[in-house]
């Protein structure tokens, strides 16, 4: 296979997933669930809004039923979900938007987690470095030697098991 | 009665007040030396008999409310509040934890018994013990100026008007894991209290080396353990008893379990460091401070109305209380941290970035990333409404994007860490321990690729895939350590592999009984992932009518009514039929409280290896006079049950001692460990 055949398989792929992606997107019980489960019930039962399971729960019947008729207008999903927005206020989001303010809630566990992990390669190479570097016999390693006999002995007075 | 516990309780504050006024004197005479008019040794003597004496108190308060729960004493406002006659008797027990009031009384009170056990067993290092044992004693005073003076559980009915009957204990805990479930819970929360009190009365005396860490090892393990059942106990009871078809919804109060749960576990790891080669000193004791802290903040978040929940006692001041008790304990950990820093510096550093050290390290790290995110997403509400004004809903569907990721990190490390040797681990043994996991991972992703639901074209769906093709490596992993070890005693003492295997755990049980919770967790996360392939379908079912899910067909046979003296109830008798064979009778039911008013869903389900047909009687259409029945079929929640099963059984190998080290084999599990 060439480079030009290559492009144009790339090419017929990328199609393909569109096509199927775009298909699924406009099966309206398919996008009823997703947005369904995008948004909260307003009962006050903080349940997701196709979750919400109260007996007599009218709020939940009619947010449903606005939900259906929503999805006959042909709006698309971002216009419905901005629609009970301004009907029900922010809360009845499932989850905070991905604009603004409400983008540090998405962005914040995996920067943190982002740095926490370059922050600890770093510590652990410097670390290995140092260790390679420090001199390994004289006093240090007398200390060293009775830190591993003391942590012995505790391990035999308090009975403590090996470990993994 | 109610006069004899509030009088106990009293005495339980004075108790505790004294135990901690001696034991800080007495510390500090210890501390400058020195002549003095009174023995430092025999004052602390008085304060650890004062907490001794504290316990019977505030146990004679317990028994004084239990009492006042059976005998029906609705002259006590609690009592009006949680209880009623008709209440079957094992949960007129649970009425004690049922309200506000009560629940901080049964905190205070497992608070005592713990402080009774520390002690009664302070034979190791008397001077240690004190110290814990008087962070203890303040500990307590806080929770006894709540329970006598804040939340007092014996307070008379408002209006003095004393009533018939009480208005019931609230049916969502009129089940029988509820009468299980929050005591587990609190023995959790409650338990990392002694650790933390090691880790800061060993702070503060410049307790030499690791004993503390190795005095407070099963201390820590059981309250993980506690804090572990209490969890999947009330997994188990939101998914049999909610009937909204999952078992963990993100809840603010489910989040609020789950942070000290993860901080320490990342305690379990990390002190082994600390234990075999004098590392992360500072890192620990900072964990457990946290685990602690956590435990108090789950506490605020749960009473003090600090964020929406669906199961939270009902708003009050007393998260106030809470807010000032973590000001002044984060207060004590930094300044006694500042002051005696220098005594936690690291004996060894790591050598590699490939070794179980660095393992240890990044599984602290993803634990503790986990942490902060639920953190995040459970306290973002407050924060939007501080900067826009809105508070923002952090539901499930935000935490399934952000937590699994880093769910699936941890399983890695999960396997990959034993396998790792201490110190480094060389490339020769590195190819030995992982190709039997990278064989399975691969055979996996294969199989994943010819399944007739394609891992690509959804989120969920690919994560699921990720996740078994993971679980399928660290189960290898964890498997083979132990197979490698059993060859290498069957080779040496001729036993058969069964007999080498059980030689092999005993000889190290914590070692073999954490890999078990290894695979305990590795049956959890296969049985997580089946949630991407939930499905259900909701119908109105006429007698005679029936509706489908999945491979199932449901039949309703007739709608029947029955009443007891507790509640009504009203249920569907419906035929099931899988591929039109193996038919069996599933009632859902929904229940209608005498008491309470209050309605509650108790779901039918037929549990097998694959699924769960899990099927919620909605209650009855009023404009039809239809019933409404829900079924899900949910995929592998029986894996999740079975996982946490084997996890206690592992943390309860792992606290057995060794036994059988007469004939010790060269170490040959983990290469070159």
């Amino acid at each position: 296979m060439n480079s030009s055949q290559l492009r144009r398989f790339a090419l017929a792929m990328v199609v393909a997933v569109a096509v199927i992606v775009g298909l699924g997107a406009t099966d309206t019980a398919g996008r009823f669930n997703d947005l369904g489960h995008k948004m909260m019930c307003t009962c006050g039962c903080a349940q997701v809004l196709l979750e919400c399971n109260h007996v007599g729960c009218t709020t939940s019947t009619q947010m449903r039923a606005e939900l259906q008729n929503q999805l006959a207008t042909g709006n698309n999903d971002s216009l419905i979900l901005q629609s009970f927005v301004q009907r029900y206020g922010a809360t009845v989001l499932a989850a905070p938007g991905t604009s603004g303010f409400d983008l540090i809630a998405w962005i914040m566990p995996f920067a943190v987690s982002l740095l926490a992990l370059i922050g600890t390669v770093y510590l652990v190479r410097n670390w290995a470095r140092q260790t390679r570097l420090a001199p390994t016999g004289g006093a240090r390693l007398e200390t060293l030697n009775a830190q591993d006999e003391m942590r012995e002995r505790i391990r035999r007075e308090t009975g403590a098991d090996e470990g993994e | 009665m109610a006069a004899f516990g509030s009088f106990a309780l009293l005495v339980a504050l004075a108790l505790a007040a004294w135990n901690l006024f001696a034991g800080a004197v007495a510390l500090r005479l210890m501390a400058v030396g020195g002549p003095a008019r009174v023995s430092p040794e025999r004052l602390a003597e008085t304060g650890r008999r004062a907490g001794i004496a504290g316990f019977v108190a505030v146990t004679a308060a317990a028994f004084a409310l239990v009492w006042s729960v059976f005998h029906n004493d609705f002259s006590l406002e609690y009592i009006v509040e949680h209880s009623n006659r008709a209440l079957p008797a094992a949960y007129k027990f649970a009425a004690l934890w049922s309200g506000q009031e009560g629940s901080l009384l049964l905190w205070t009170w497992l608070l005592a018994m713990y402080g009774f056990i520390l002690r009664l067993t302070n034979k190791g290092d008397v001077k240690l013990h004190a110290y814990a044992g008087t962070i203890l004693a303040a500990v307590q005073i806080f929770f006894l100026v709540l329970v006598n003076f804040v939340a007092p559980p014996f307070s008379g009915v408002r209006g003095g008007i004393i009533p018939d009957d009480g208005n019931g204990l609230n049916p969502l805990l009129q089940y029988p894991e509820m009468v299980i479930h929050p005591p587990m819970l609190y023995l959790g929360y409650v338990g990392f209290t002694i650790p933390f009190a090691f880790a800061l009365g060993a702070l503060m005396m410049r307790y030499p080396g690791e004993k503390w860490i190795k005095i407070t090892r099963r201390w820590t393990m059981f309250s993980w353990l506690f804090l572990t059942i209490g969890v999947f106990l009330g997994m188990h009871w939101a998914y049999a008893v909610l009937g909204w078809g999952g078992y963990w919804g993100w809840d603010p109060v489910e989040n609020a379990s789950l942070m000290p749960w993860l901080t320490g576990t990342a305690f379990l790891h990390s002190v082994m460091m600390q234990e075999k080669r004098g590392m992360m000193k500072q890192w620990n004791v900072w964990l457990i401070f946290s685990t602690f802290l956590l435990s108090i903040l789950g506490t605020l978040l749960t009473r003090g109305g600090l964020v929406s929940s669906v199961h939270a006692f009902a708003q009050s001041s007393i998260g106030d209380w809470f807010v000032g008790f973590l000001v002044i304990v984060l207060a004590v950990c930094i300044f006694t941290y500042v002051l005696q820093r220098d005594h936690l510096k690291s004996e060894h550093q790591l050598e590699s970035l490939v070794s179980r050290e660095s393992s240890f390290l990044f599984n602290n790290l993803v634990l503790l990333a986990a942490c902060f995110t639920i953190l995040w997403g459970t306290l973002y509400p407050v924060l939007s409404e501080y900067m826009d004004g809105t508070k923002k809903t952090v539901s499930g569907a935000y935490y399934s994007h952000v937590m699994v990721p880093i769910g699936i990190f941890l399983l890695l490390l999960t396997g990959v860490g034993p396998l790792l040797a201490w110190r480094a681990s060389s490339f020769k043994s590195l190819r030995k321990n992982f190709i039997a996991p990278l064989i399975a991972f691969w055979i996996v992703v294969v199989a994943s690729l010819f399944s007739p639901i394609h891992p690509w074209f959804d989120e969920g769906v690919f994560y699921a895939f990720v996740t078994w093709a993971l679980a399928a490596a660290v189960g290898t992993a964890v498997l083979s350590e132990f197979v490698r070890g059993a060859l290498v005693l069957h080779r040496q003492t001729g036993r058969n592999i069964a007999d080498a295997t059980l030689l092999l755990v005993r000889r190290n049980t914590r070692r073999y009984g954490g890999y078990v919770v290894h695979l305990g967790i590795v049956l959890i996360f296969i049985g997580f992932a089946g949630y991407a392939f939930n499905r259900n379908a909701e119908k109105e079912l006429a007698p005679g009518d029936t509706m489908s899910v999945g491979s199932y067909t449901l039949k309703n046979l007739g709608n029947t009514q029955e009443s007891n003296l507790n509640y009504d109830t009203e249920f569907a008798q419906l035929q099931v039929s899988e591929k039109g064979k193996d038919e069996f009778t599933l009632a859902p039911e929904r229940r209608l409280y005498h008491a309470s008013g209050q309605p509650q869903t108790m779901v039918a389900t037929h549990s097998t290896i694959l699924w769960d047909l899990y099927v919620v009687y909605e209650g009855v259409n009023p404009d039809t006079g239809m019933p409404i029945i829900k079924a899900f079929l949910n995929p592998l929640v029986n894996w999740i049950w079975a996982g946490f099963v084997i996890m206690v059984f592992g943390t309860l190998l792992a606290l057995l001692p060794n036994t059988g080290l007469q004939a010790r084999p060269a170490p040959a599990a983990g290469g070159d460990r």
